[in-house]
């Protein structure tokens, strides 16, 4: 049963699914990190020194750019009520959807990362920390974007205040997703772990009480 | 079929401001159908969505036991992929045999269908697809809003037919419509007169 939802949500959300899921994501990732250079000048050790930052913020508003997709059809389409009636809880349908929107954005953009990095000159060991961190946060921005996702469903304009909502909860990750390229040590990375942790843990909850409060509204 | 028992007591609905209804009694047991009748608004999409357990009700209980089907406006089939595929996911889920899957759509009068994406299906024909997904389920209790909505002729008979046929191999069937509906031994329940 999971594997089926989670093979239908992805089937949506992957690039070139059904619901226009594209590359969109992955190319404003990419074109933010074409442009920085463009705006700050080639001083290569500025663009080295701030390059990762950049690819942080990036990274967290190219996963705004699905949201609209992930909750919002389903809710009109009836297939909540549908899977309530299989015994599937609301909880659970958010849990998997959690699962399919990071699978569909989070390796992509770790790849883009790669190009990112050398359009923006940063080194190695920048890189690898980079990487270690947005593979500790995106965990958390899913669970962030999924549950806005759920909670905006039934709004009108809904896709662009998901976009407002997910940014200032999505600070916390930035700032020790970010602050981690500064430090010698892990600890930033750890800490973004923990937190993508924590939201994930309640992301469920609440994507599953918004479900719910939407029918009785 | 298994055992079914749906039987609601006391019930009053309530949405927004306004209470539709209060004090309704409905007790279906195995075999039984039963309509809900009354006009647009008085709340019948609601009792339907409250005996299937997506709205609380307001005051009173509901007792189920059995698996519930739900048929109402929402077909629930994803618009982009073509019929056999989208109704092959509740398929999946319902653990439908092969075999059985094509006896329902079948049924459905779907069989020329299946290759078109559901968005280029007609209202009637979404509804016939609803009722295959339906069909598979093997619920023992329908519960069915509109179900003569943007149906033919022949589909009005379909459903009649369908519903008959499950209430004599023992299920039930609670049918929501504002026009008549011939059903065998339906009890019927006039909304109407539990209006607050």
């Amino acid at each position: 049963m999971i594997g089926k939802l989670l093979i239908r949500d992805l089937a949506i959300l992957l690039p070139g699914g059904r619901r226009g899921g594209s590359l969109l994501p992955l190319l404003f990732f990419l074109s933010v990190a074409m442009l920085y250079p463009f705006a700050v000048g080639p001083d290569a050790q500025l663009l080295g020194r701030t390059g990762g930052g950049v690819i942080w913020v990036a990274a967290l508003l190219a996963a705004i750019l699905p949201l609209d997709r992930l909750v919002a059809p389903d809710l009109e389409l009836g297939v909540f009520d549908q899977l309530a009636l299989r015994g599937i809880s609301e909880e659970f349908a958010i849990a998997v959807k959690m699962v399919a929107h990071w699978l569909s954005f989070a390796p992509l953009l770790l790849l883009a990362t790669l190009p990112a990095a050398a359009l923006l000159g940063l080194d190695g060991a920048t890189l690898e920390i980079v990487l270690l961190g947005l593979l500790a946060g995106t965990p958390g921005l899913a669970a962030i974007g999924t549950s806005i996702a759920a909670l905006t469903a039934t709004l009108r304009g809904g896709a662009a205040l998901s976009g407002l909502m997910l940014i200032p909860l999505a600070v916390p990750i930035l700032i020790f997703g970010a602050g981690s390229l500064s430090r010698p040590d892990l600890s930033g990375i750890a800490l973004t772990a923990a937190i993508s942790l924590l939201l994930v843990a309640i992301a469920p909850f609440a994507g599953g009480a918004a479900i719910r409060a939407a029918r009785e509204g | 079929m298994q055992a079914c028992n749906l039987t609601a007591s006391a019930l009053a609905c309530r949405r927004g401001d306004r209470v539709l209804f209060r004090g309704l009694e409905i007790s279906l047991t195995a075999g039984s159908a039963c309509q809900v009748a009354g006009p647009n608004g008085i709340g019948k999409t609601s009792l339907l969505r409250m005996m299937a357990g997506l709205l609380r009700p307001l005051a009173g209980s509901i007792d189920r036991t059995g698996a519930i089907a739900l048929l109402d406006e929402r077909p629930a089939l994803d618009p982009q992929l073509p019929l056999s595929h989208a109704l092959g996911f509740w398929a999946g889920l319902d653990g439908v045999k092969s075999g059985m899957h094509e006896i329902c759509t079948g049924r459905a009068g779907l069989d020329h269908l299946l290759d078109v994406p559901v968005r280029f299906l007609s209202t009637g024909q979404r509804k016939r697809a609803a009722l295959a997904r339906m069909l598979g389920q093997q619920a023992p209790i329908w519960l069915l809003d509109e179900p003569l909505n943007g149906l033919d002729r022949d589909g009005i008979n379909l459903v009649e037919t369908l519903v008959a046929e499950h209430c004599e191999a023992g299920g039930i069937a609670l049918v929501a419509s504002h026009q008549p509906v011939a059903l065998p031994n339906a009890s019927t329940i006039k909304l109407s007169e539990f209006t607050a």
